[in-house]
């Protein structure tokens, strides 16, 4: 794409661009805190995370300030509008993300003390999943790679496939013994958390996608949760 | 007028009606009946604001009474906005009148003929913002009734005030489309550049 006439435009562009990667790797930092606070059952860490999260919000106002400025100042059209609307769509998916991480590491407190490694398994593979998607997708925007976002946009099927089998198996696990049901009820809120990060790293590819094209990607995504409709009793205990 | 320009070359058509306006039967005199302008510059005949309007509608003798002719020149200037300003003053010369009424003064000259087209060429590059919301709401009360061809440089009051658009560079047609689409999603990447303000 050629550069602006007005240089000091393509500044402001590549300035968001710039606040959208600072935001994307501390939410990559605070997701991937959590989760290894939450499994080696870090207090420590856990709060630190907790107060990191406002610097992920203030970032999210500074991105939309920005925006809001670019746009009184420029009217941008076509292309550039939409990097400026996506950008701002963009920071509010990192805001949510940041805000489910900060969350995981709140359910660090509850579990009071540390738990069979067993437990904690399916979670910290999902976790690892649910990262490497944020991660790949954080990617695609700043190399704008469509494909890349793509491949995202499919993989979150796998996200939701882990998380119906781990919804079973920590069912196993409260069903086994009642004095799992409070550890597991916290892994499984954790486990929906680290669900909503996957659907907030598709949000993130539509967007990239939208940026490219200019229409809404169209395909229905392949939906994988059924843990909303499956009853308790035919998991067969 | 541009067969008074030497060396002006003209290729592809502009059709009124399915008729090419250069055909050399169309009579230009009929053709200018049916298209009026607005310029740039608000150009008001050195008269008063009454013969402003009364001017073309007498040529083509459009009147069969004064009173007729006083309807049309009344409703003329209410419909380009323009009456409640005006009707103490109707002997006034036209050039007494602001930037911003005066070029509303030759809109309701050009809609006293009942043109079936308004081109206006530019007709806001003069004048300060509020005249020219005020002319952009003409365009959009004017819409009704007639069909107006606008040639603008701002890309916002283009999006702002047309349903289609078409973009001209170094005087060949690029692309031509929905307005809506033109300024949000261009087909040609030299509309693209152009919109975004990539044009050196």
């Amino acid at each position: 794409m050629n550069e602006h006439t007005v240089k000091k435009f393509d500044e402001e562009l590549t300035g968001l661009k710039t606040k959208i990667a600072q935001m994307g790797g501390l939410a990559e930092e605070q997701l991937a805190r959590a989760i290894d606070a939450l499994i080696r059952h870090d207090i420590e860490t856990a709060d630190d995370i907790i107060l990191t999260d406002d610097k992920i919000d203030a970032l999210e106002l500074e991105i939309e300030e920005k925006a809001i400025l670019t746009i009184a100042k420029r009217q941008p059209m076509a292309l550039d509008l939409r990097e400026i609307m996506v950008s701002i769509r963009i920071a509010s998916d990192l805001e949510r993300i940041g805000d489910l991480a900060k969350n995981i590491a709140k359910r660090v407190h509850a579990i009071e003390q540390e738990h069979p490694r067993r437990i904690m398994t399916g979670l910290a593979r999902m976790g690892r999943l649910a990262l490497a998607q944020l991660k790949e997708v954080l990617d695609a925007y700043a190399q704008r790679n469509e494909a890349k976002a793509l491949d995202v946009w499919r993989g979150d099927e796998e996200i939701d496939a882990l998380y119906n089998s781990i919804f079973r198996e920590l069912l196993t696990y409260m069903m086994e013994d009642p004095r799992n049901i409070g550890v597991c009820t916290h892994l499984l809120f954790g486990a929906k958390n680290l669900e909503r990060i996957g659907d907030h790293a598709t949000n993130i590819a539509e967007n990239i996608y939208y940026l490219e094209h200019g229409t809404p990607l169209k395909d229905e995504r392949p939906k994988k949760d059924t843990t909303s409709t499956t009853p308790v009793t035919s998991l067969g205990a | 007028m541009n067969d008074t320009i030497p060396g002006a070359r003209v290729t592809g058509t502009i059709e009124l009606d399915g008729e090419n306006i250069y055909d050399r039967a169309l009579d230009p005199v009929l053709l200018r009946a049916r298209v009026g302008m607005v310029f740039q510059k608000p150009n008001p005949f050195p008269k008063s604001i009454y013969e402003n309007v009364a001017y073309g509608p007498r040529i083509h003798g459009l009147a069969a009474s004064k009173a007729e002719l006083d309807e049309i020149v009344m409703s003329s200037l209410r419909r380009a906005g323009l009456f409640e300003e005006v009707k103490d003053r109707m002997s006034s010369p036209g050039t007494s009148l602001s930037g911003g009424q005066q070029q509303r003064l030759c809109i309701a000259r050009a809609i006293a003929v009942n043109p079936e087209v308004i081109l206006m060429d530019e007709p806001c590059s003069a004048l300060d913002p509020i005249a020219t919301a005020r002319i952009e709401e003409l365009i959009d009360e004017l819409k009704q009734n007639f069909c107006i061809v606008i040639v603008t440089h701002s890309m916002q009051q283009a999006a702002r005030v047309s349903q289609l658009t078409a973009f001209f560079h170094l005087g060949r047609l690029v692309e031509v489309g929905g307005t809506d689409e033109i300024f949000t999603n261009p087909k040609d990447r030299r509309t693209q550049d152009y919109i975004t303000g990539r044009f050196g």
